[in-house]
Parts: structure tokens; sequence; C-alpha cells
């Protein structure tokens, strides 16, 4: 008897296994393209929109709430507003990108980075400015938007003027 | 001809530091020449930076990035002696590729 029960329950856990594993298979597989495909894709339409709100919009379909675990490190006043080096840094878990908009240029997004796993959630760039404006970094953590803005004074427009 | 890419990648224990350099006009198609015609928009849109067959890194870039774009990030799981390999594409179709070793 032991002989013959013996190898049942251990075929029954075999094929319960292969169920659960093809269950997840499943489940994972028509998500899985889609998401890479969102990812993937230059978002032409956010960088042609004019305004901040609206870009970040179309960029990320939900708006951001101001964050103190987000530093904007930009100049107090740009000389020159064709090179205007800034970068942003972050304590926030699990960010998958960093943007940047400066309001008052002509087209508002400057810059989207990506951040896969593994990869320090900060950056440094240089951006150009038409004139005087808001500059807002904006961090996307676990779903979540979160923002910092800060002003910089532009002396000479980056916009060959 | 020599590339377009600047990179240095040194590993500093877990932490390999990126730095870019890249020349390319970044034209906005805002700015007039000294004839006044409009000099056409000529921009890098994708930066992307792999390592370990696996992205680290990517930029999407409008007009607003710096003429000759400079970028500096840091990632972990990279060890000296792996290859980084950085590649962009403009909005004209042109782009540029090079693979590095990280220091």
């Amino acid at each position: 008897m032991t002989v013959h029960t013996g190898p049942h329950p251990t075929r029954r856990l075999i094929l319960q296994g292969a169920v659960s594993v093809a269950l997840i298979g499943l489940g994972n597989l028509p998500f899985a393209p889609a998401r890479a495909a969102a990812n993937d894709k230059y978002p032409e339409e956010a960088f042609k929109l004019k305004n901040e709100a609206d870009a970040i919009k179309a960029l990320y379909g939900k708006t951001a709430e101001p964050s103190d675990k987000i530093k904007l490190d930009a100049p107090e006043i740009a000389e020159n507003g064709g090179v205007v080096p800034m970068s942003v840094t972050t304590t926030l878990d699990k960010v998958t990108s960093i943007s940047f908009f400066v309001a008052e240029n002509p087209n508002a997004l400057a810059a989207s980075y990506k951040f896969p796993e593994g990869t320090i959630p900060a950056v440094a760039n240089r951006l150009k400015m038409a004139k005087t404006s808001n500059v807002t970094a904006i961090v996307e953590a676990d779903g979540k938007l979160y923002s910092a803005t800060k002003e910089v004074k532009v002396t000479v427009g980056g916009c060959g003027g | 001809m020599a590339s377009s890419i600047r990179v240095r990648a040194t590993s500093n224990g877990d932490l390999t530091e990126v730095q870019t350099l890249i020349q390319h006009p970044m034209d906005t198609g805002l700015v007039k020449d000294s004839k006044g015609e409009t000099i056409p928009a000529h921009y890098i849109q994708e930066l992307k930076f792999a390592c370990n067959g696996k992205d680290v890194f990517v930029a999407n870039w409008g007009t607003a990035i710096s003429k000759d774009p400079y970028v500096k990030f840091s990632f972990k799981g990279a060890n000296k002696g792996d290859d980084l390999t950085i590649s962009w594409t403009d909005n004209k179709g042109g782009s540029d590729t090079i693979t590095a070793k990280i220091a």
C-alpha cells in the first residue's frame, strides 16, 4: 500500500505547481509588453505643449504634489540663458522618472529621464531658458508625482535674442 | 570620424558615476541665422545608456537642452571593466553610438 500511495501526493503537487506557474505566466504576459511600449516611446506630444500643466498631464496623466524630499539645484541668477546648469536629487523611494519643466519657455517640457531599478534617482544637466522663469522638477515615485519649483532669473535669454 | 560622444564612467565601489558630453547643435527651430532665415529644429530626442544588456538610464530630450549637451547620473550593479554603451538619436534621424569601459 505504501508503495502505491506514495507517488500520488507527489504527482498531485507537481501538477498543482505546474498549473499555478501557467496561471502566473498567463496573468503577467499581457501586461509586460504594454508597459514596456508605454515607457519606451518618445513623448512627442508632451514636448510640443506650451503650457507646463498641460505638458505634465500629457507626460504622466496626473498632477503632482509639492515635496520637500526633492532637491532642485539651480542658480538664483543665470547670466547666460543658453546654458543653465541644474540638477535634481531626491530621497524618495522607487523613483522611476524625473522631468524638468521651464514654465516660460516656448515649450515647457525640457527633459524627461527614466530610472530603471538600480539607478540612483539623481541627474544633472544643462538647460536653455528663454527668460526668467520658474523651473519645476517632477519626480515620479511609486506611481505618484511629486514636484519642486525654483525661480531662476535670466539676464540674457537662451533663444538667440 | 571622431565620435560625438565623450563619456567618463568611473566605478566607486558598487556605484558607477557616468558623465557624458555630446557634440550636437540642439537647434530649437526658433532662432534665425544672420540672413534672417530660421534655422530648422535639430535636436537629440533620445539618449540611452545600457550596461550588461540592460538599460540603466534613458533621457528624452526636447529643444530646451543646451547645445553640446551634458548629463550626469549614477547607477548600481556594474563593475570596473564592464562595457557601457551610449547611443542617441535626433529628430532628423541622425544617431551615434559608443561603447566605453567603466574605469
